[in-house]
C-alpha cells in the first residue's frame, strides 16, 4: 500500500451530459453548425436564400403577367416575369412556321418517339430488340414521310423552311443518335480491329471529329458537303448540318463504346471463339449485347450533351428551339426588358428538364450496373 | 487428297489472306471516295470561279475588326485576320481555363463539405450549369445581362474608376513610362529569389527534417521587391482613367460584352464540369487513406496535402483536359455573340468573302487539331510525372 503515490479519495466534478446527436438540434449541430467556419457559411447562405428566394417568386409569380394581348402590361410590370409572352409564342416555339393545319403530324412523331424510347430504355420492358428495329429502321422513314409529306399519302409537302422549334430540336437530336449509333458501333469496332488499315481510318476519323469544335463542323458540312456532290446537285438546306450532327455524335458515340467494349473480360471474346464462331457472329451474338447494355448510361449522358449541342445548328441557319425564342424577341408588339429574362428562363427550364430527367435515368441505369448489384 | 483439301480450306479461310483482302477493299472504297469527293470539289470550284491555292493569303481583307491584340485594318490581309482570330481564340481560351479551374475546385470541395447547405447549394450550381446549354448561358448573360446595362452616358461606376455600361466595362490602364523596366527586373530577381530559398529549404527539410515553408516572407519579397523598385525608379507607371467623350467612353482598359459574355458563359459552364471531377476525384481517394495518415500522427490539413490531394490530382488530370479542350473548342461559340474569334473572323468572314472553303476549313480544322495534340502532350506530360512509379 506503501506504494501507492496518489489515490483519488473524492469523485471528480460531474462531466456535462455528452451534446445531443440525435434529432433535429443534432442533425444541425453535426451538418450545419460544426465548427465556426461552417456555421459562418451557414448563415450567409440561410441570409442569401432569404433574400433571393422571395425576390424570385416575386418576379416569376406574383408579380409577373400571365395573360395580356400584346407587350404593352408587360413594359409596364419591369419587376415581373411576362409569361403571357410565352403563353402567346408558344406555339412558335413548338413548331416554328409549320403550317397551322398540319402541326398534327409534327405532335404524332413526337408521340410515337416518346412511346418507342420508352420502350426501349425501360429496363423490364418486353421485347426490346423489336423496339429497336422499329426506333432505328422504321421510324425514321415513318418520321420523314410524316414530316417531309407525301403526295401520295395526301400529305402536303411542307418546305423544311417552314421547320422550327422544340421539334427541330429534338429532330436534330434524334437523328443524331439514331443514324450516329450503328456508324458509332462500326467505328469502335474498327478502332479495336487488328487490321491497320481499319484501325487507321476509325482513328484519324474519331480524333479529327473529336477535336474539332461542332461549329467547325457544321460549317464544314454546309460549305463542304455540296462542294463533294456532282456539278448541279442541290441539298435540302436541312441535310447538311444533319450530317454534320451525325458525324459529330458518331465520334463521340464511338469512343463510348470503345470503352463497353474494353470494359468486357477477354473470356468473353475466348469463348465465342472456342464455340467457333467467326467474327461477325462473335461481335453480333456475344460481345455486342453485352457491351452496349454496359455503355447505355454513357450513350445517354453523350444523348444530353448532344441535345444541348443542338442549340448551334442556329449557327447554319436551323430555326431550332432556342433561335425560335431568339426570333420571338424581334416581334415589335413583344418588345421590353423584361421579355429576355422570361424567355430565357422558359428555355433554360425546358432544357433542365429534359437534362435532369434524362441524367437521373441514366444515374439509375449506371446503379444496376455498379459491380456487385448486376442484375 | 486430304491434302488437296486442307490447301483449298486454308486459301478461303486464311485469316492473313481475308485480312489483306478486306483491307484493299476498304482502302479501294476510301481512296475512291475521296477522289470522287476531290474531281467533284474541284469541278465546283471551277464552276464557281473560286481560288484553287492560297493565293488569297495575301489579298486585302477589306474588312475591321474591333477586338484584336495585334494592329489590324481593313488594308490588312486575310494571313493576317487568320491571326487576330487566332490569338483572340487563345486568349479568350486561356483566360476561361484559368478562372473556371479554381471556381470548379471551390465548387467541387464545397460539394464534399460537410455543412449540408454549403453543399446543396453547391449541387444546385452543378446541376444547374451542367443542364442547360451552354449557348442558352452565353446568350443570356449577353443579351439579357450586358447588354441591358445602361448607355454610357449613364454609366455604372465605381468611384470614377471602374465603369460598367452596354458598351462594356472600363477599367483603368496602367501607362508604363521610362524606367518601368526596372520594376520588371525587380520582381524577376524576386522570384529568381524566393525559388532558390525554397530549393535550399526542401534540400535542408530532406537532411535534417526540419520543416521551412516561409510563406509569408516569399509573398513579402515578392510584392515588397516591385514596390521598392517603382518608388526607387521615380514612379514610372502612371494610370490612364476611362473617360467620357462625347457619347462613348474612352481610354482606360476596356473589356467588350461580348468577351465578357463568351468567358462568364464558359467559365460559369465548365466550372459544373471540374466541379463534378474534382468530387469523383476526391471521393475515389480510399478513406483508409486519409485514416491511415490520421494514425500516422498528421494533422488532418497536413494530411489533405501530403496524402489525399496527390492521389486525388492523378485521378482529377485526365478528364480535366478533356474539360480544357472542351473550353478551347466551345470558345468558336464566338459566333453567337460576334466575339472576333477563329471560327467568326477565318472560317466565317473570310470564307465568305473569299469562297476558298476547303482551303480555309481545312486551316481551321488543323488548327484545332494542332492546339488539341499540344494540350493532351503537355498533360499527359504532367501526368506521367504524377503517376504511380511501380516497380
Amino acid at each position: 500500500m506503501a506504494d501507492v503515490a496518489y489515490v483519488r479519495a473524492r469523485s471528480g466534478p460531474t462531466l456535462p451530459p455528452p451534446l445531443m446527436r440525435r434529432g433535429p438540434v443534432g442533425w444541425a449541430r453535426a451538418n450545419l453548425f460544426s465548427s465556426r467556419l461552417s456555421s459562418a457559411a451557414t448563415l450567409a447562405i440561410f441570409a442569401l436564400c432569404a433574400w433571393a428566394l422571395p425576390e424570385l417568386f416575386v418576379w416569376a409569380v406574383t408579380r409577373a403577367v400571365w395573360s395580356a394581348p400584346d407587350g404593352a402590361l408587360c413594359r409596364a410590370h419591369q419587376d415581373g416575369a411576362c409569361w403571357a409572352f410565352i403563353a402567346h409564342k408558344l406555339d412558335y416555339f413548338r413548331y416554328g412556321s409549320y403550317p397551322q393545319g398540319q402541326r398534327w403530324r409534327v405532335d404524332s412523331v413526337e408521340a410515337i418517339g416518346a412511346v418507342l424510347i420508352v420502350w426501349l430504355l425501360w429496363p423490364r420492358a418486353p421485347r426490346r430488340g423489336f423496339a429497336a428495329v422499329l426506333f432505328f429502321i422504321v421510324y425514321p422513314i415513318v418520321g420523314f414521310v410524316l414530316l417531309h409529306g407525301a403526295v401520295s399519302l395526301r400529305l402536303p409537302l411542307v418546305d423544311s423552311q417552314l421547320w422550327g422549334g422544340v421539334f427541330v430540336s429534338l429532330l436534330t437530336a434524334l437523328v443524331g443518335i439514331v443514324f450516329s449509333l450503328p456508324i458509332g458501333v462500326l467505328l469502335a469496332l474498327g478502332r479495336r480491329s487488328r487490321l491497320p488499315v481499319v484501325k487507321a481510318a476509325s482513328v484519324v476519323f474519331i480524333e479529327c471529329v473529336r477535336g474539332v469544335p461542332f461549329i467547325a463542323v457544321l460549317f464544314m458540312a454546309e460549305n463542304m458537303l455540296p462542294l463533294f456532290l456532282p456539278l448541279g446537285w442541290m441539298l435540302d438546306r436541312f441535310l447538311p448540318p444533319l450530317v454534320g450532327t451525325v458525324l459529330f455524335a458518331a465520334a463521340y458515340l464511338a469512343e463510348e463504346v470503345r470503352g463497353g467494349l474494353q470494359a468486357l473480360p477477354r473470356g468473353q471474346y475466348e469463348g465465342a471463339q472456342a464455340l467457333g464462331l467467326g467474327y461477325w457472329r462473335m461481335t453480333g451474338l456475344v460481345i455486342l449485347p453485352q457491351a452496349l447494355a454496359l455503355v447505355i448510361p454513357g450513350i445517354v449522358n453523350n444523348f444530353i450533351g448532344l441535345f444541348k449541342d443542338t442549340t448551334l445548328v442556329a449557327s447554319v441557319g436551323m430555326v431550332d428551339f432556342l433561335a425560335a425564342i431568339d426570333n420571338s424577341f424581334k416581334d415589335p408588339a413583344w418588345s421590353g426588358p423584361t421579355l429576355l429574362t422570361t424567355g430565357y428562363a422558359f428555355a433554360a427550364l425546358f432544357y433542365f428538364v429534359f437534362c435532369y430527367g434524362m441524367s437521373r435515368y441514366s444515374a439509375a441505369i449506371e446503379r444496376r450496373l455498379a459491380p456487385g448489384k448486376r442484375q | 487428297m486430304t491434302d488437296a483439301r486442307a490447301q483449298r480450306a486454308s486459301i478461303a479461310s486464311d485469316p492473313r489472306w481475308r485480312a489483306f483482302l478486306y483491307q484493299t477493299a476498304l482502302a479501294a472504297a476510301l481512296i475512291g471516295l475521296v477522289a470522287l469527293a476531290w474531281s467533284n470539289a474541284v469541278a465546283n470550284m471551277q464552276a464557281r470561279g473560286v481560288p484553287m491555292g492560297f493565293g488569297f493569303w495575301n489579298d486585302t481583307a477589306g474588312f475591321d475588326i474591333n477586338q484584336t491584340l495585334i494592329p489590324f485594318s481593313a488594308l490588312s490581309t486575310y494571313g493576317r485576320a487568320f491571326w487576330v482570330g487566332l490569338l483572340n481564340t487563345l486568349l479568350v481560351a486561356v483566360i476561361s481555363i484559368a478562372l473556371a479551374t479554381p471556381l470548379g475546385f471551390a465548387v467541387g470541395l464545397a460539394r464534399l463539405s460537410p455543412n449540408w447547405l454549403l453543399s446543396r447549394l453547391a449541387l444546385v450550381y452543378v446541376e444547374l450549369t451542367r443542364n442547360t446549354p451552354l449557348l442558352l448561358q452565353i446568350v443570356f448573360w449577353y443579351n439579357a445581362v450586358l447588354k441591358t446595362l445602361p448607355q454610357p452616358r449613364q454609366s455604372l461606376s465605381v468611384a470614377g474608376v471602374v465603369f460598367l455600361n452596354n458598351r462594356g466595362l472600363y477599367l483603368p490602364r496602367p501607362v508604363f513610362g521610362d524606367g518601368a523596366w526596372i520594376i520588371g527586373v525587380a520582381l524577376a530577381f524576386a522570384l529568381a529569389l524566393v525559388v532558390a530559398l525554397a530549393v535550399a529549404g526542401r534540400r535542408r527539410r530532406v537532411e535534417t527534417g526540419r520543416p521551412s515553408s516561409d510563406v509569408w516572407s516569399a509573398l513579402a519579397l515578392v510584392v515588397g521587391a516591385p514596390i521598392v523598385a517603382f518608388f526607387a525608379a521615380g514612379r514610372p507607371i502612371g494610370v490612364e482613367f476611362a473617360q467620357l467623350v462625347g457619347f462613348n467612353l474612352r481610354g482606360g482598359a476596356e473589356i467588350h460584352p461580348e468577351f465578357a459574355a463568351l468567358t462568364l458563359g464558359l467559365v460559369i459552364y465548365t466550372a459544373g464540369f471540374i466541379a463534378e471531377i474534382v468530387r469523383a476525384g476526391v471521393n475515389a481517394v480510399p478513406a483508409g487513406q486519409s485514416e491511415a495518415a490520421a494514425a500516422l500522427g498528421l494533422h488532418r490539413r497536413l494530411a489533405l496535402r501530403l496524402v489525399v490531394t496527390p492521389q486525388a490530382l492523378r485521378l482529377i488530370t485526365p478528364p480535366l483536359t478533356s474539360q480544357y479542350l472542351n473550353i478551347i473548342k466551345n470558345s468558336s461559340l464566338a459566333v453567337f455573340v460576334g466575339y472576333p474569334d477563329l471560327v467568326l473572323v477565318f472560317a466565317g468572314t473570310v470564307l465568305n468573302q473569299t469562297h476558298a472553303a476547303m482551303q480555309v476549313m481545312a486551316v481551321t480544322m488543323g488548327v484545332y487539331l494542332a492546339i488539341s495534340l499540344i494540350v493532351s502532350f503537355a498533360l499527359n506530360l504532367f501526368d506521367a510525372r504524377n503517376a504511380l512509379k511501380e516497380r
